[in-house]
């Protein structure tokens, strides 16, 4: 059985970025609705590609799928949900309040844990409140990156507690000040949310070791939420063939190696595997494949397969960069496709050209940077960690401003401080602080998965027009982070995808973003292509055809300048295997055994 | 029993803890507001980013605001305009609400909690 086992109502995919989850709920919804079910499918990504997958543009209300009767779909699209909350709530005060009055509310919405909430509220309304699906047997949350789902999940907890303990009244509550209206519709999403009865929770992961990783992390911490009802699902697996081919032999090692290597925890779940597809997963045809994979098609002859022009590896850009002497180089893309392997090669081949290099990583998972720490002279690896950075914001507040209040007034900061928005505000500081240490060398920064990537920078330009009219004391990193991001010769920004679909539109999107924003991209980084790796193998070879049309929308259209990497037999980790990203073209290593095992994070394939 | 109603800029929570720098001042003005209501005074605190309807209610409100955005916060007795631009100390409170400190305040501090520090008005 490839396909999830499907009895509760709802339905949540989750894992880390790239893994699938998208793919496996349309594949998932669309076998239910054609086995005659009525079924919703919903994404709270805001960088949501469900109307690619699904080939139909959709709105914030249910949307019939064509071709799938039964099936439909939304997306809840946080800064849209926040914008329209911003409209219900100044709409009615134009002309009657001064216009700087106006402006200066709409401001207040513009933050990020204005977004945070409102997309907050959408969900509850669709879990908390049955009315609101009532006409379906089954909703589907295909829920963003893994980070972002389990703060969505332990939000009802975190909102619930907090609402709970506050005692002053003055309460920071944020936007959504008339929260405690919202109470039983919190708690009713978390009940639900708990009940196996209900919902089930299914962890899609790659056969990697990093994926696999990171779904036994959320197993973990959904146990401890009371969620209960666990499957997991491998998503790609490939499996050997008996080719002799040396890329798909180290395919097939690394992905058995960690299947056999999986925790413990995982092991005890039900489990469903999807194989390797090797022509994508977008449109309803491409779905129902995952499915039915006997229906994938026979390979045809090898000899004439067609080919392309691929682009050069990373080494020219990195001789660019390293020019300028210092600033901020950040890897961007969605989820899985390699931010951080790109992030460390770039680090490690500035480091060797002499510069003085901090990598630092906002990916909890980042064992791949962690091991370099120490190894090449003038390479540092810090890391970003959220609680920490709550935890230090919070005693830096209470130590400058709490020491000049009474017991009354620090009590009612310590529980301000409590809220859930706090947490933006620390992790936006340190990301400033980051970026303020290339003024002295070299940071390299991977950043967290497209969406939030995109809030942050949202932040980042609400947080400048606050501070170009706020008098008081303000970190001079915050003050510069806007301009110093907008300064090609402080900052280059490096575009990773993998040349399929799904990745390439949402960097495509994730350019145009940044440019609104006024941040030019510097690069693009084509990731993992197996056209390029020489391998022979007939369904990797087909794969690798599918790829060409997509290294030549790159190419030609999308970037400016481009670098390719080919999916390597010896997995990128250590120095020596960062170093075959830049030194590009690659043999192929003769003990590629060696590494295979040792795989910790190459996103897998898709 | 007087009212006092406090016309706050847009800001996401009273204290400022979500705003880009925590400013001290508005946690003890918070508290403060408390302390005032404990002595028997109805306190009502508007934000402009989210009871808008409050500010468009009060004619001298929104004539300060037309003069400059700078006039908030803006503090009212009992209807009347009694400060703009800044927010008052306990003290100053305590004299534009005319508020008797008769002695049974002071045994409102229980042994063993932290002592009164001068500028806290409580002395």
């Amino acid at each position: 059985m490839p396909l999830p086992v499907t009895t509760t109502r709802y339905l949540f995919f989750t894992g880390k970025g790239g893994v699938g989850k998208t793919s496996l709920s349309c594949a998932t919804g669309l076998a239910l609705a054609e086995a005659g079910q009525q079924v919703l499918i919903v994404s709270t990504d805001p960088a949501s590609n469900l109307d690619e997958v699904l080939s139909v543009p959709l709105s914030q209300t249910p949307t019939a799928v064509p071709g799938a009767p039964g099936l439909f779909a939304l997306n809840i699209d946080p800064v849209a949900s926040a914008h329209a909350y911003k409209e219900r709530m100044v709409a009615p005060y134009r002309g009657i309040l001064p216009a700087a009055a106006i402006q200066s509310m709409e401001e207040q919405f513009s933050g990020a844990c204005t977004v945070e909430i409102a997309a907050f509220d959408e969900f509850s309304k669709l879990l908390g409140d049955p009315a609101a699906t009532a006409t379906f047997d089954h909703v589907i949350f295909d829920t963003a990156p893994t980070g972002h789902t389990l703060r969505l999940l332990t939000l009802p907890t975190a909102w619930n507690e907090f609402i709970g303990s506050a005692t002053g009244g003055a309460s920071c509550l944020g936007p959504l000040a008339g929260l405690e209206k919202q109470k039983a519709l919190y708690a009713a999403t978390v009940e639900r949310l708990a009940s196996p009865a209900q919902t089930s929770v299914i962890l899609v992961s790659r056969p990697d070791v990093a994926a696999l990783r990171e779904a036994e992390r959320t197993r973990a911490e959904l146990s401890e939420l009371g969620v209960s009802n666990l499957q997991l699902a491998i998503n790609g697996l490939f499996a050997a063939t008996a080719s002799g081919d040396a890329i798909a032999n180290a395919m097939a090692q690394r992905a058995s190696g960690a299947l056999v290597a999986m925790p413990g925890g995982l092991r005890a779940l039900k489990r469903s595997t999807i194989p390797f597809l090797p022509l994508g997963t977008v449109g309803l045809d491409a779905l129902r494949l995952m499915a039915h994979s006997e229906h994938i098609g026979s390979i045809g002859e090898q000899s004439d397969l067609p080919t392309t022009e691929v682009p050069e590896g990373l080494g020219p850009l990195i001789d660019t960069i390293a020019q300028a002497g210092h600033g901020v180089v950040m890897t961007m893309g969605k989820g899985g496709v390699g931010k951080t392997t790109v992030a460390a090669a770039v680090a490690v081949a500035l480091a060797r050209r002499g510069g003085q290099v901090i990598l630092s990583t906002t990916d909890p998972a980042a064992h791949v940077s962690a091991a370099l720490d120490g190894s090449v002279p003038g390479l540092r690896v810090t890391r970003i960690d959220p609680a920490a950075e709550v935890a230090q914001y919070t005693r830096e507040v209470l130590e400058k401003a709490g020491k000049q209040l009474d017991a009354g007034g620090r009590a009612m900061l310590e529980e301000d401080l409590r809220s859930p928005c706090t947490e933006e505000i620390a992790v936006f500081r340190a990301f400033a602080r980051t970026v303020d240490e290339g003024k002295n060398g070299f940071v390299v920064l991977d950043t967290a998965p497209t969406g939030h990537t995109i809030l942050l920078l949202d932040a980042a330009e609400a947080y400048h027009r606050e501070v170009s009219r706020t008098q008081g004391e303000m970190p001079e990193s915050v003050r510069q982070l806007l301009p110093r991001l907008r300064d090609p010769n402080y900052t280059h920004v490096l575009i990773v995808t993998l040349p399929e679909a799904t990745p390439v539109h949402e960097a495509q999107r994730l350019q145009s973003d940044l440019q609104r924003a006024g941040i030019p991209t510097f690069a693009w980084v084509i990731n993992q292509s197996l056209l390029a790796s020489g391998t022979q193998d007939p369904l990797l070879s087909q794969r690798g055809t599918y790829e060409i049309p997509f290294i030549r929308e790159v190419a030609d259209a999308l970037a400016s300048r481009c670098a390719l990497i080919p999916w390597l037999a010896q997995a990128p980790v250590g120095v020596a295997g960062l170093a075959q990203l830049v030194d590009y073209p690659v043999k192929p290593p003769t003990d590629w055994q060696g590494g295979a095992l040792h795989s910790t994070d190459t996103g897998g394939l898709r | 029993m007087k009212k006092l109603e406090v016309f706050d800029p847009a800001m996401c929570c009273s204290t400022g803890v979500c705003g880009v720098e925590v400013d001290p001042v508005l946690a003890q003005f918070s508290a403060d507001l408390k302390w005032v209501e404990e002595h028997g005074v109805a306190v009502q605190r508007y934000n402009l980013g989210q009871q808008p309807q409050a500010f468009a209610a009060h004619p001298d409100v929104l004539k300060e605001m037309e003069a400059g955005m700078d006039r908030l916060p803006v503090i009212a007795v009992d209807g009347h305009i009694v400060s703009t631009g800044i927010y008052p100390s306990r003290q100053q409170l305590v004299q534009k609400l005319d508020i008797a400190l008769i002695s049974a305040d002071k045994p409102r501090v229980k042994l063993g909690e932290a002592t009164c520090s001068p500028t806290s008005g409580c002395c």
